[in-house]
Formats: structure tokens, C-alpha cells, sequence
């Protein structure tokens, strides 16, 4: 239950202004989620590079003995950004499950929001106006971005309980609505042998996803599946390295709005989210049909 | 006279609300304008005077609620339940509505300039709603009474388990709901239309043009026959 | 010859599976191709307050003395954004009934009883009639799926607004009232023709969800001057969620129905079958409000089979503000009453059992839409008769707080019970009586 907002420039001059924008109408959202608040900017990646966004509550956690045992461990040249109780590692891609097992192993702390190419994630229990200043999302440069804040329904309001959830590379997932067979799904998906965060039903309509995409099915395929075996509420927003995906349930009546102009595409729960883009008073605006794939990609 | 100005950049909904609810209790303003409302719900709620209210931009959920006799000017789009559980008067959007537009109203002319989503007219109940675009889908679900008039296209779903409401639609309609049928169109079936149309200003449009749907009534009292239906 | 033996025969048995009255329902489904439609709440043995027992007072703790030294029983409800919250001289409601499933007699009745008793009774899915607002000094307004007969004149004229998202009947379902009921006065008032079944929606028609729900409350508030508590009602589901989800939407007081709370019209296998226990609801619905720090700021109303002032009190020590009370209401005016006995035989039952309000045929003249039978309810003497009654759940409920040394009904307490039974014990989270047991929460 929440309110949800997406951005996906097509126009690369507005790309400085991802985060701004983005900043905007996730705080404009925040009376539709008072419980946490995150967001998923797409960046420009480097070849042969990935990014891992981690986790950690105690602000003085010693992020500089994580990457000396990662680059022992790995031999990588590493690449550490804090930004608030997250902090983004670069290294080089072929690296990313090793460091991710070290991670796990020895940093359990240390919680991994995200792995990509592209994909840095941030969020955190508060209103969207604390969340994105204390990881000055503003500042951000992107490609598309996604955001979420939070009404709890039946999971904790944690960290770990807030949107985005990613669990593949450079997917990520944010959801309005309430899943009515998660359970019975998360089962099925970690006997696969997906592990899961939390209990929450958003996290397994992410996982469920990205089992499709590890099977082969592209993103819209993989939301056509989800049409078929999720079953519920809900209006998903979706993101993927280059791609930005919008899905509503067929009965669909979670509020959803698009605008799209020359420059961008844009989604909000509410209209209000959409107002201060650049050229909204031209764009195309119309809110999405259920059990309908809406899909971008750079 | 001139507009009354109220900016909702500066003045609070409640006070704005608050102003314009007054007149029901003997007031001389008869034109309003609000300015910036940037998508804000709740907009010119309850009003209860033959005043006249222009908004300047698009407003959030469920603009103009429960208005009576009060003529509500949306210059934008309305979101969601605009005009909902309207009792008299009247609501003009000038842009798009979002779903739910018009629903459980009971009195009272819903114009719609633009299209509206999903569930146009949910439950209504006496309420007459004009649309020059199209809806979407589930709209007039369990609809009571009062007219429909759509110029463009119905989505999915149109009229499901209708009561004795009227449905007019111009263009194609994608499915009918459960027990929704289309009829004849009779005499006063085109004298009624052609009076909604007229009301709405929709000029361009003939009555001859549209077709009519309503309830087939097979749902009114249990049959075993029709259970899947339910 | 020899002598012939009487042969020897196993006792016949009857199935505790496949029951009498089971096998006459699948032959009674077999014939007829529907459902069974019934009124009322679960009618099945579930754990209820008659399983808890206070302790009273001996030498630990010191009694107050009956009928001398004060014990209050007044509550305010709606203190959180209210312009003006409800005052009550008592901590007992009567619950929303539509007129159109009951008589104008009896919501008049209803209305002059809890008026004498200086509490509040609430409309139903039917709209708001003359003779409930004439009658209830204080009048709670429901706001419902089916909006049948919403009017903001009305919404305006209420004491308070209660969006009914469910009830404990049949929590995620909607609702039928049968043709018979629906005469020439009820079809105007909802909008319907005269003599058709009359199908509710179980969502709302205009927004779905908390964070919906969060700007419908705002509309509510904004065309009523933000003066009326607003209630929410749900049904005894999810308890803990439901209630955090209402506070998070802005709610000024939580009503929560338990399972044996009735309706007018429903199937009996939603009533029988979905939702839990009014004693099991309560505890986690309390615990959502202390974790949000708004237990007793955000009033909380359990109803659901509250019959005795023994039963106010033991939910107002699980924590809630105050009950509310529907069938039992009903009975107090004549539902039911064995001087009937004749006529509820011509249709098939017996005095207490009737629960065929959808079908119109009331003997008692209170769940009917029938001029004749109706009338048989004398509107005075019906609210006189429910005054009592709300008066002598009130000096009962008294009797046991002052036996537990409290000078108001709101300071009893959970560890002033014990439970009778492990699973009253395990659902009210209170002792097992004769131990420190509580089952899931302490070691035995």
C-alpha cells in the first residue's frame, strides 16, 4: 500500500536532473506511505564494472576494512562511495558473486540492496523528504529511476522491508496494491532455491520475475507470466539495466497515471507526482489498462 | 462581477473548502476561481450554493464531491471520484477524469471533455454523466439509475449487473458486463438524449448516432440458471 | 427344535460428520440449487468470554463499595482529530442495522433506547430515516460499499461517520437483501426498484486500500468541517493490520467485529466460516494501538456476541474502550421471544433459533419490512425496553469493576481475568486459571 513513482529519460539532457526530478515526486507521494521510503537510480555504468549497494545501520561501521578484506579476498581494485547507511562498492563484474559470498560469509552486517552494472538502490524506515536528503538522491545523475514510499500492510517496517526490492542484476521492483498467493509462491521459488529478505508480499512478485528472466523470458514476458500466477492487488513498476516496465492487475484499481513526452516517461500513483515535470502541460497522460505490459528501454 | 480568488499556494484546502461551503449559509460571492491545484484531493467538496467554481489546472482524488447546485469548472484533468455521490449541479472537466468518475452520484450533470478511465459511473444512482472521449473499462458497474453518454468507446466490462441505469454509447464497446444487454432505441430514449447532449454541449454529436445499453434483468431475483453470472 | 434367538443389532449411530442437520443441508442444496441465506452471527461453540473470569478483590487489592462509592462508565470516542468527539454516558453502542432489513419502528425503538441510556446508535446500509435521527440524541452515520442513500445533508446531520470496510459476519463480503424486503419506501431510499434481490458490493465503490482510504477520510472530513469523529468498522480478520492500517489512514476510533456479530442477510457458510473469534480479535488489535502509542487515543469499539455486563467488562479489560452490541439489541426489543412460539413453528423453527431475517416474515415485527407485522412493535416500549437493558449491562459491568477495586470501568485490567480454558487463555492472553500460564507466551 504506498505511493509509487517512476522516471525514464528519453531525452539525455535531462539525465543531471534524474534524481532531482525523481526526489520530487517520490516526496510529493509521501501521504500515500509514512512508514519508509527508497528509490532505485539507474546510473551510467562503466564496461567490465558492476556496483553493489550495501546496507548498514551502525554509522560507524568501518566500511574501509570491508574493501581491504574484499580486495585481498579478490585481488579487485575497488571503488568505495558512502552515502548515508549505504554505501556503493566498484569492482570489476567478473567479481561481483565472489565479493557477494565474502559478503555474506564474513560482513554479515553489511546488507546487499543491489548488484548491477547500472543499478545503486537506497531506502530507508522515515518520509521520502528524509530518505532522499539523507542519500542526496537529488544530486544523482541517471538514467531512469524508481521510487517508492511505504504504507506497511502486513510486514515489518524495516530497512529491508522497504521498496525497491531487487533481486536480480539491475532488476528492481516496486509495488502498490496486496498480493493474495505470496506465500505459496515464496515457497515454490525457494525450493528453486531463491533466498528471500523478508516476508513481505512485494519481495516475492521481485523474485518471481527475476526466476523468470533466470529461465530465459525477457521482462515483458516475464510480467505476462506474473499476469497468469501472482494473484491479488497490484500496479508494479519495474526496472531493468535499460529498461523501465509498468504492469496493472486486471482488476486494477490501485491508482496509476503516465505522462510521456519527447523527453521522458514518467509514472506516479497520483497526478501530483507528475506536476512539476519539465512539458508536463504538453505530454500524453493517461492512466495504464489492467493486465497490460508497459515497457520502455533505452 | 469578478472572480473570488483562491490560491491554494497560499491558503490551506480547509479555509478554501471552508469559504466555499460557507455560501450555503447565505453569501453574495456567485464566481470563484482556485488557482495551483496542483493535483490536491478533496477540492470544492460539499458545496451546497448555485455558485460557480473554476479550478485553474488538474486536481487530485474526488474534486467536487458530494457538490449540490454548485457548477464545479475543472480547467485540467480531474483524478480520481470526481463529482462522486454528486446531488445536484454540476461538474465539468475540461481534460481527462481518472477512474471512478461520477460514482454513486445521485443528481446532476458530470461533464467530461476529455476521456475517463476506468469504472465511469460505478454504482451510480441517478446522476447523468457526459463523456466526449472514451471509458475504460468496468464502468457503470452495478450502475442504479441515471444516463450514461459516452461519444467515444466503452472498455471492458460496460454496465456489469446494472440496475435501471442507461447507458448511450457512440463508438464500439469492447464486452458487456454480466447481465448488461443492448436495446432498443425509442423515442424517448433519443428525446432524453438528445437533451443530455445538448445539456453538455456536445454540439457535434447526433442522437441517432448512439446505441443504447441497460439491465437484461435476469440477475433482479435468484435463478439457479444464471448462477454463473454472479 | 431349538429356540429361536432375537437376532443381535449394532446400535444405530449417527455420523458426527455427516450430522442430521449436514446431510439435510446437502438435500437441501440438492433441491433448491442456492446457498443458505441466512441472518444473524456464527451460531457454532467458538471461545468467548464466557471461557474468562474476573478476580475480584480480597486482601491484595481493596473492592469498592457497590452502589456507594463511584465507578464512571462515560467514554469519549473520537479524541484524535475531531473537532467534536462523542460523549457517552456508557460504554455500550448499538451497532449500524439498516432500516430496510429492520422496521421503522424498531430503528426508532433502537434510537429512543440508547438515547434513555445516553449512548449512540448508528444507521446501515439503507441510508438515514426520520424516525433513527429523531430518536438518537447521538446518531452514527455508516458510510458503506453500496453508498445506498448517502447524502451529504445527512452526512452533515450525524454525530459521528463510521466507513464500513466489514463486518464480522463476513469479513471481504458484500451483502443481500431479498425482494421481499425491498418495498416501494426502501427501493427509494436506495435507489432500486421495488421487489428485486439487492446485491451489496463488498469494496468500495471509489478507492481500495489504506492509502486510499487515507484521502476518502480526508474528503469525509473536509465536507463536514473536520467537527465528526470518524470511525472505521472492519471485521475480526487481521486484527493487528487492520487496525494499525486504520490509525496509519487517520481514523479516530476503530470498531472491530468479531465473528458472532450478525448481519442481516448472508450465507451461513461465510458466517460459519470466515473471520475469528471476538475474544481472539482483541488482544492483537490492542497491541497495533499500544505499538503505534495510541491506545486510548484511538478509541477502540469491539462488538460481536456481547450479551451481559460481564461481557463489556471483560473486553474493556482486554483493552477495549467500549462494545457494541446488535442482536443482543434486537432480542431486547422481542426478537425471538417465545411468545411467538406459534408462528415461528408456521415457518419451519422455533423461538430462538429464527434466522430468516432476509425473508421479511418476522413474527416479533422487527426484521420485516411488513406494515402489519411491524406494527406489532411499539416503538416507546421497545426503546424502554432496550434502556433496561443497556442499564442493567452497565450495573453489571459496574459491579465487577468495583469488585476489582476500580473507581471507572477503562482500569480493568487483562490481569484482572483468568481463563477457564487453554484456548481462551492462548486467545485473550491471559492466565490459565490456577497457574501463570499463558499458552505462547510463557513457559508452563
Amino acid at each position: 500500500m504506498c505511493g509509487i513513482v517512476g522516471l525514464f529519460a528519453k531525452d539525455k539532457r535531462l539525465e543531471p536532473q534524474l534524481g532531482a526530478l525523481l526526489s520530487d515526486m517520490l516526496i510529493t507521494m509521501s501521504d500515500r506511505g509514512p512508514d519508509s521510503a527508497g528509490v532505485a537510480v539507474y546510473g551510467h555504468g562503466h564496461d567490465g564494472r558492476a556496483k553493489i549497494t550495501l546496507q548498514n545501520g551502525d554509522p560507524d561501521a568501518d566500511l574501509d576494512a570491508l574493501v581491504a578484506a574484499l580486495r585481498h579476498a579478490t585481488g579487485e581494485t575497488i571503488a568505495a562511495t558512502r552515502r548515508g547507511t549505504h554505501a556503493v562498492l566498484e569492482l570489476g563484474a567478473g567479481a561481483v558473486n565472489a565479493a557477494r559470498r565474502i559478503l555474506i560469509d564474513r560482513f554479515a552486517e553489511w546488507r546487499v540492496m543491489s548488484t548491477g552494472g547500472a543499478i545503486e538502490i537506497y531506502k530507508e524506515v522515515g518520509l521520502p523528504a528524509r530518505v532522499v536528503e539523507a542519500f542526496d538522491v537529488p544530486g544523482m545523475t541517471g538514467t531512469h529511476g524508481i521510487g517508492h514510499t511505504r504504507m506497511a500492510t502486513e510486514s515489518a517496517v524495516t530497512t529491508h522491508g522497504a521498496h525497491p526490492f531487487s533481486t536480480g542484476a539491475d532488476e528492481c521492483l516496486v509495488h502498490n496494491g496486496s498480493l493474495s498467493n505470496h506465500n505459496n509462491i515464496r515457497r515454490d521459488l525457494a525450493r528453486k532455491g531463491l533466498t528471500f529478505e523478508t516476508e513481505n508480499d512485494s519481495e516475492v512478485a521481485a523474485a518471481y520475475l527475476t526466476d523468470r528472466m533466470n529461465d530465459g523470458a525477457d521482462l515483458g514476458q516475464a510480467l505476462e507470466c506474473a499476469l497468469r500466477d501472482l494473484d491479488g492487488f497490484f500496479t508494479f513498476v519495474v526496472g531493468t539495466r535499460d529498461g523501465f516496465g509498468v504492469l496493472r492487475d486486471p482488476i486494477a484499481c490501485k491508482p496509476a497515471v503516465m505522462a510521456e513526452t519527447d523527453r521522458f516517461v514518467a509514472f506516479g500513483s497520483e497526478y501530483r507526482a507528475l506536476v512539476d515535470l519539465p512539458g508536463i502541460e504538453g505530454a500524453r497522460v493517461w492512466e495504464p489498462e489492467p493486465a497490460t505490459v508497459y515497457f520502455w528501454r533505452h | 462581477m469578478t472572480a473570488e480568488l483562491l490560491d491554494l499556494a497560499q491558503t490551506p484546502l480547509r479555509d478554501i473548502n471552508a469559504a466555499l461551503q460557507a455560501q450555503a449559509r447565505g453569501g453574495n460571492r456567485t464566481r470563484w476561481e482556485i488557482a495551483n491545484p496542483r493535483g490536491s484531493h478533496a477540492l470544492a467538496v460539499g458545496l451546497d450554493a448555485p455558485i460557480e467554481v473554476t479550478i485553474r489546472g488538474s486536481t487530485g482524488y474526488y474534486c467536487g464531491g458530494m457538490n449540490k447546485q454548485a457548477t464545479v469548472r475543472i480547467a485540467g484533468s480531474a483524478g480520481p471520484g470526481v463529482a462522486e455521490n454528486m446531488m445536484s449541479g454540476r461538474v465539468i472537466v475540461d481534460g481527462d477524469a481518472s477512474q471512478y468518475a461520477g460514482a454513486t452520484g445521485r443528481g446532476g450533470l458530470l461533464v467530461v471533455n476529455g476521456n475517463a478511465a476506468s469504472r465511469c459511473g460505478i454504482s451510480m444512482k441517478g446522476i447523468d454523466i457526459v463523456v466526449r472521449g472514451n471509458i475504460g473499462h468496468s464502468s457503470a458497474f452495478m450502475a442504479q439509475k441515471g444516463n450514461l453518454v459516452v461519444l467515444g468507446d466503452a472498455g471492458e466490462g460496460l454496465g456489469d449487473s446494472i440496475y435501471e441505469a442507461r447507458l448511450f454509447v457512440r463508438g464500439t464497446v469492447s464486452s458487456l458486463g454480466a447481465d448488461c444487454t443492448e436495446k432498443e432505441m425509442r423515442p424517448e430514449h433519443l428525446a432524453l438524449l438528445d437533451r443530455l447532449l445538448k445539456d453538455a454541449g456536445m454540439d457535434d454529436a447526433r442522437p441517432d448516432q448512439f446505441r443504447r445499453y441497460g439491465s437484461a434483468r435476469t440477475l433482479y431475483n435468484f435463478n439457479i440458471d444464471n448462477a454463473s453470472a454472479y | 427344535m431349538s429356540q429361536a434367538r432375537p437376532k443381535v443389532r449394532t446400535e444405530p449411530v449417527q455420523s458426527a460428520t455427516f450430522s442430521k442437520a449436514v446431510n439435510a443441508e446437502i438435500r437441501r442444496a440438492a433441491e433448491t440449487g442456492i446457498y443458505d441465506i441466512r441472518g444473524g452471527g456464527s451460531k457454532r461453540r467458538v471461545p468467548h468470554f464466557d471461557d474468562l473470569l474476573f478476580l475480584g478483590a480480597s486482601i491484595s487489592r481493596y473492592p469498592l463499595e457497590g452502589y456507594r462509592e463511584k465507578c464512571a462508565t462515560n467514554v469519549t470516542l473520537g479524541t484524535r482529530f475531531a473537532k467534536t468527539p462523542i460523549e457517552l454516558a456508557i460504554p455500550i453502542t448499538i451497532a449500524g442495522m439498516s432500516f430496510g432489513a429492520l422496521s421503522a419502528q424498531a430503528k426508532e425503538a433502537l434510537g429512543r433506547g440508547a438515547t434513555i441510556a445516553g449512548t449512540s446508535t448508528t444507521t446501515g446500509d439503507g441510508g438515514m430515516t426520520e424516525e433513527e435521527r429523531g430518536h438518537s440524541k447521538t446518531l452514527v452515520y455508516q458510510y458503506l460499499p453500496s453508498r445506498y442513500g448517502m447524502n451529504p445533508d445527512d452526512l452533515r446531520r450525524a454525530d459521528a461517520i463510521e466507513v464500513v470496510v466489514g463486518q464480522g459476519a463476513k469479513p471481504g463480503g458484500g451483502g443481500m437483501l431479498l425482494g421481499q424486503k425491498i418495498t416501494d419506501r426502501v427501493a427509494e431510499m436506495r435507489d432500486l426498484p421495488k421487489g428485486i434481490d439487492q446485491r451489496s458490493a463488498c469494496r468500495h465503490p471509489d478507492w481500495t486500500g489504506p492509502d486510499d482510504l487515507e484521502i476518502k477520510i480526508l474528503e469525509l472530513r473536509e465536507i463536514t468541517g473536520w467537527e465528526k469523529p470518524i470511525y472505521i468498522k472492519v471485521g475480526g480478520a487481521r486484527p493487528y493490520f487492520d487496525t494499525a492500517l486504520a490509525v496509519k489512514a487517520g481514523a479516530d476510533v476503530v470498531v472491530l467485529d468479531g465473528m458472532q456479530g450478525g448481519t442481516a442477510a448472508t450465507q451461513d457458510v461465510f458466517i460459519e466460516h470466515v473471520g475469528q473469534p471476538t475474544l481472539a480479535c482483541i488482544r492483537p488489535a490492542v497491541r497495533a494501538l499500544q505499538e503505534l502509542g495510541m491506545h486510548r487515543k484511538v478509541q477502540l469499539v469491539v462488538s460481536g456476541g456481547i450479551r451481559t455486563g460481564a461481557d463489556v467488562a471483560k473486553a474493556l479489560a482486554l483493552g477495549a474502550d467500549a462494545v457494541s452490541i446488535g442482536t443482543a439489541a434486537m432480542v431486547a426489543l422481542g426478537d425471538n421471544d417465545p411468545r411467538y412460539e406459534d408462528e415461528y413453528r408456521a415457518l419451519g423453527t422455533t423461538a430462538g433459533a429464527y434466522d430468516d431475517w432476509h425473508e421479511g416474515q418476522d413474527p416479533a415485527g422487527i426484521s420485516t419490512q411488513d406494515a402489519e407485522l411491524a406494527a406489532r412493535l411499539d416503538p416507546v416500549l421497545g426503546g424502554r425496553r432496550l434502556a433496561n437493558y443497556l442499564g442493567v449491562m452497565t450495573l453489571e459491568a459496574q459491579t465487577i469493576a468495583r469488585a476489582c477495586g476500580k473507581s471507572h470501568v477503562h482500569n480493568l485490567e487483562p490481569e484482572d481475568l483468568c481463563a477457564l480454558t487453554i484456548e481462551a487463555a492462548a486467545m485473550a492472553r491471559v492466565p490459565l486459571a490456577g497457574t501463570d500460564w499463558i499458552p505462547g507466551q510463557t513457559p508452563i
